[in-house]
C-alpha cells in the first residue's frame, strides 16, 4: 500500500474519531452547567478553561478569546475556522484525506463523510445550533459513528482497515486521557480524594458521560461515583470499548496485524511502545496511578500515545508529505489534461 | 417522443434528407416507439442519480471546496453502422501511424524537413517541441500510446477530422460508464439490436502499456500518475486505474535513485517500470521542465532515459496536437505511407503563410480562427458571433504573431435528436474516438459522443452546456 494512502486513511480515521470526541465533551458540559448554581464569572472560566485544555488549543483559544465562558468556548469548539481542531474544521479535514484516498473508499463510506460535511458548512447547523445544541451534537455524533459503522461493514479488513483502526483507536486513547484530566483540579496532587462534594459528583459525572461510560460504568460499580473508581474505569477496564487500556490493546493488534509481527516481540518501535504501555496498563492499579498523581499519569500517558505516533509515521510513511490543499499545487492540478470536458470546437 | 422529430439543418444523424429514418436506426426507432412517456423519464432519472451517487462527476474549476458536478447524459443513443465504422477505424488507424512515424522522424532525421513537406521554423518553433529529446529511443518505438482524435461531420455526413489529442486525452471513462448506465436501463435493446462492446478498453490500455515495459522487467508494474484530486479528470483517473488493477500514484508517492522509479509504499521502496502519467510534460519532472511543479517527480526524465522507466505518452508528443502541425497530416501520411487520408481535415488556412493569411484577415467574419497551441476554448475566435471588438483584437494578434494562428471556414456539425426540456429535437454532437498504439493499433468501437445541449450551439463544452452519449456501433449494418 502506498505511504501516502496509509497516511490518509489513519488521519480521516483519526479526525472522524476527534469530531466525536469534541461533540461529546462540550454537548456533556453545556448540559451540566443545567445543573450547576451560582456560577460567577471566575467559577464559569474554572469551568470551561479546563474543557479548552483538553483539547490542547488554549493558546490558540486565547488569541481569539478574552474569557473562557460558554459561549467563547463552544464557538471556538464548534464552529471557529481558525482553530484547527473546530468541529467543523476537524471534519472538513476528514472528509479532505478521504478525497485523497477516494478510490480506496467505498460509495457509502464517502457519501456519508461527504453528508456530514455539507452539514457542517451549511447555514442549516447554525440553525440547528442556534435551536437546540444537544440536537447539533448528536447529529455530528451520529455522523461520527455511523462512519464508524460504515468503515467497518463496507471497507475491506486488509492492511489499509487497520491503518484505519490504528488513527481511531489512537485518537481514542488520547481523548480519554484528556477528558479524565479536566477535573484535575479538584484532585490533591497525590493520592485519591477521601471525600467528595455534591459538585464533584456532579462533575465526574460529566466526565463518565463525556466518554460515554455512564451506563457501562454502573454495571460495574453502581450509582456510587468516585473519582477514582471513574479513573479506575476510564484508564484499566479491559472491556468498556474507551478506556485507555482497551484503546492500546486494539491498537497494539492493529499495528500488529500491519507487520505480521507476533505479540511479545516487535520489529519497529511502534510496536515496542505500544507493547509496553500496554504492559503497563494490563499490571497497573488504579492506587498506584493515584500515588503518582493522576493528573502526572495522564501527562505520561499522552507523551506514550504522541511517541507511539510518531514512531508509526518514521516506520511507515517516513516522508512528511507536503499540504495537498496549498492552492498552488491545486492550481496546477486543475490545468493539467486535454480534458472532454473542457476541450473545444 | 420520436414520432413529432423533424430534421433540421444540415446533417441529421437519424434521419435522412426526404424525412426517413436512416436503416441503422429503424430498430431503435421502433423499440423507442414501444416506450411510454413516464417510463422514459423514470429511466432518465435513474441514470442521473445513479451518475451522481457513484461519483461520477467533473470538478468545477476554481472551486477547492470540492463543487462537482455531472457530466449530463443523454439517452438517445448515437449509431454508427458497422461499414461507417469500419471506414472510421482506417482512418483513425492510417492517421495515428503516419503521428508516431512523423513524431520519430522530426526527433531524430528530420526527413520530412529536409524533403520541404514541413518547413522547419514550424518544427521549431512549436511550443511542444523538446528539443531535449531529439535522438532518444522512445521504447518500442511508440510515441502516442493514447490517442483522443476528435471527428465531426460536415452537411453531407463525411467524417472529418477537426483536432488530435496526443497528450494526455480524457473522456474514455465516460464512455465506459454511459455504456453500463444504458446497459442498465435499456437491457433489451441491445440483445436484439446487437451493438459491439466497449468494456475491453481497461484491459487493451494495460496491454499497450505492459508491452512498452522495460524489455528487462519479466513482471512489471504499472502505475497510473494523476495531479491530485482536484484535477478535473480525478474521476477518470481512479476508475481507470481501478479497472486496470494499478496504483493510482500522485508525484509525490515517487522517488527516484539511481536513475530508477520507485513508489514509497508501507511495505518500503517498491520499483515502478511502467507510467501512465495523466500530467503534462511541462509539470512531469521539475528539474528539467517547469521548476515552480509540485506535482512532479524530480529526476523522472532522467530515469527515462536510462531506459528504466517507461512513459506512456512519451514526451514531445505535443507537437503533433500544435494546430499548425494539424494542417499538415495528411501530407504526412502521404509521405510516410504513401496513401490518401481516408480522414479528410477541416479545410484550414495557416496564418504563416503569405496567401492564406491574406485570405484570413479579409475573411475573418466567416472564419474560426484557433490559437496553435491552446485547448479549452482559450484563443478562440468564432467569426460569424464576435463582435466587430473581437474581430479587431484577432486581427491584431494575427498580424502580430502569425504561426500562432490558424483559421477554418464555420463547420456545422451533424445534428442528433436529443431529449431537451421534454422533448426530443435536433442538437450538433461531434465524436471522440480512443486509439490505443501497442503491439497493435486498436480502437474501442464508437468513443465519446458530446453533445452541445443548447439550442443552435456548437460548444460541445460541458462547462458551456454540452454533455453526452453512448455511442453504438452495430454489429451489421441495420
Amino acid at each position: 500500500m502506498l505511504s501516502r494512502v496509509a497516511h490518509s486513511l489513519y488521519w480521516m480515521a483519526r479526525y472522524i474519531e476527534r469530531a466525536e470526541n469534541i461533540a461529546r465533551l462540550v454537548d456533556v458540559n453545556l448540559q451540566l452547567l443545567l445543573d450547576l448554581r451560582e456560577l460567577d464569572d471566575v467559577k464559569l472560566a474554572a469551568h470551561w478553561l479546563p474543557i479548552v485544555q483538553a483539547t490542547g488549543d488554549e493558546k490558540e483559544f486565547f488569541k481569539f478569546h478574552k474569557r473562557a465562558t460558554g459561549k467563547t468556548v463552544t464557538e471556538f469548539l464548534v464552529f471557529q475556522n481558525e482553530n484547527p481542531n473546530s468541529i467543523v474544521q476537524v471534519i472538513w479535514q476528514a472528509r479532505e484525506n478521504a478525497r485523497m484516498v477516494r478510490d480506496q473508499l467505498t460509495l457509502e463510506l464517502w457519501e456519508e463523510l461527504n453528508r456530514l460535511y455539507l452539514f457542517v458548512r451549511s447555514p442549516q447547523a447554525r440553525k440547528v445550533w442556534d435551536r437546540s445544541p444537544s440536537e447539533f451534537f448528536q447529529e455530528i455524533r451520529a455522523g461520527s459513528l455511523h462512519l464508524i459503522g460504515i468503515a467497518s461493514a463496507t471497507l475491506l479488513h486488509d492492511e489499509g482497515w487497520w491503518f484505519v483502526q490504528t488513527g481511531q483507536f489512537l485518537e481514542r486513547a488520547d481523548k480519554t486521557t484528556r477528558i479524565l484530566d479536566v477535573r484535575y483540579e479538584s484532585l490533591p496532587e497525590r493520592g485519591a480524594p477521601e471525600t467528595v462534594s455534591q459538585t464533584d459528583v456532579l462533575e465526574w459525572s460529566a466526565v463518565l458521560r463525556s466518554c460515554s461510560a455512564r451506563d457501562a460504568y454502573k454495571t460495574f460499580y453502581g450509582a456510587d461515583v468516585h473519582p477514582r473508581l471513574v479513573a479506575e474505569f476510564l484508564l484499566l477496564n479491559d472491556s468498556f470499548p474507551r478506556s485507555v487500556r482497551f484503546c492500546v490493546s486494539e491498537l497494539n493488534r492493529a499495528i500488529r496485524r500491519i507487520s505480521g509481527v507476533a505479540e511479545g516481540n516487535f520489529c519497529n518501535d511502534a510496536e515496542k511502545l505500544t507493547g509496553r504501555f500496554l504492559a503497563e496498563l494490563q499490571f497497573s492499579t488504579v492506587d498506584e496511578i493515584f500515588d503518582l498523581g493522576l493528573h502526572q499519569y495522564l501527562d505520561e500517558a499522552q507523551t506514550k500515545l504522541n511517541n507511539i505516533g510518531e514512531a508509526l509515521f518514521r516506520t511507515y510513511i517516513s516522508q512528511p508529505f507536503q499540504n495537498p490543499d496549498g492552492e498552488h499545487m491545486v492550481q496546477q492540478e486543475e490545468q493539467q489534461q486535454q480534458s472532454a470536458n473542457n476541450s473545444n470546437l | 417522443m420520436l414520432k413529432k422529430y423533424t430534421r433540421n439543418d444540415g446533417f441529421d444523424e437519424m434521419v435522412d434528407a426526404k424525412g426517413a429514418c436512416r436503416s441503422h436506426y429503424r430498430k431503435f426507432q421502433k423499440l423507442f416507439q414501444k416506450m411510454s412517456r413516464s417510463e422514459f423519464d423514470a429511466k432518465r432519472q435513474t441514470v442521473d442519480m445513479n451518475f451522481l451517487r457513484q461519483g461520477i462527476t467533473f470538478n468545477v474549476y476554481g472551486d477547492a471546496q470540492g463543487a462537482e458536478k455531472i457530466f449530463p447524459f443523454d439517452l438517445l443513443p448515437r449509431i454508427i453502422p458497422a461499414k461507417e465504422w469500419e471506414h472510421i477505424e482506417r482512418g483513425l488507424t492510417q492517421r495515428i501511424t503516419a503521428l508516431n512515424l512523423f513524431l520519430h522522424d522530426i526527433y531524430h532525421e528530420q526527413k520530412i524537413v529536409k524533403d520541404g513537406i514541413v518547413p522547419q521554423y514550424v518544427v521549431l518553433s512549436g511550443k511542444h517541441f523538446r528539443r531535449e529529446f531529439v535522438n532518444f529511443e522512445v521504447p518500442k518505438g511508440i510515441y502516442i500510446h493514447v490517442c483522443g482524435t476528435d471527428l465531426i461531420r460536415d452537411k453531407d455526413g463525411n467524417y472529418l477530422v477537426l483536432e488530435d489529442n496526443g497528450r494526455c486525452p480524457s473522456g474514455v471513462s465516460y464512455v465506459l460508464e454511459n455504456r453500463r448506465a444504458m446497459k442498465r436501463a435499456f437491457p433489451g435493446m441491445f440483445e436484439s439490436i446487437g451493438v459491439q462492446p466497449v468494456d475491453h478498453y481497461a484491459q487493451e490500455l494495460l496491454k499497450c502499456l505492459k508491452f512498452i515495459a522495460p524489455s528487462i522487467v519479466a513482471d512489471p508494474t504499472v502505475v497510473l500518475l494523476t495531479p491530485g484530486a482536484y484535477n478535473s479528470a480525478y474521476f477518470e483517473h481512479t476508475y481507470l486505474a481501478r479497472q486496470m488493477g494499478i496504483e493510482i500514484v500522485e508525484g509525490r508517492d515517487l522517488f527516484v535513485r539511481d536513475h530508477r522509479v520507485f513508489m514509497r509504499t508501507t511495505k518500503g521502496l517498491q520499483p515502478v517500470h511502467v507510467i501512465y502519467r495523466r500530467i503534462d510534460d511541462d509539470f512531469i519532472d521539475p528539474t528539467v521542465f517547469r521548476k515552480d511543479s509540485m506535482l512532479g517527480v524530480p529526476g523522472l526524465v532522467n530515469a527515462y532515459r536510462a531506459g528504466n522507466v517507461s512513459l506512456a505518452n512519451s514526451i514531445g508528443t505535443g507537437i503533433a496536437d500544435d494546430k499548425v502541425m494539424y494542417y499538415y497530416v495528411p501530407q504526412m501520411i502521404k509521405y510516410y505511407l504513401d496513401q490518401e487520408p481516408i480522414l479528410p481535415n477541416v479545410p484550414t488556412y495557416l496564418a504563416s503563410e503569405e496567401a492564406d493569411r491574406k485570405y484570413i484577415l479579409e475573411n475573418l467574419p466567416d472564419l474560426v480562427v484557433k490559437a496553435a497551441n491552446e485547448s479549452g476554448g482559450y484563443g478562440m475566435l468564432i467569426g460569424p458571433k464576435a463582435t466587430k471588438a473581437e474581430i479587431e483584437k484577432f486581427r491584431e494578434k494575427i498580424i502580430a504573431e502569425p504561426r500562432n494562428y490558424i483559421a477554418q471556414p464555420m463547420v456545422f456539425l451533424s445534428q442528433h435528436p436529443t431529449y431537451c426540456d421534454g422533448k426530443v429535437e435536433g442538437r450538433h454532437v461531434d465524436l471522440r474516438p480512443f486509439i490505443l498504439s501497442g503491439e497493435r493499433i486498436s480502437i474501442i468501437p464508437g468513443g465519446l459522443t458530446r453533445v452541445a445541449l443548447r439550442k443552435g450551439s456548437i460548444v460541445v463544452n460541458s462547462s458551456q452546456g454540452g454533455g453526452s452519449k453512448d455511442t453504438w456501433v452495430l454489429y451489421g449494418d441495420e
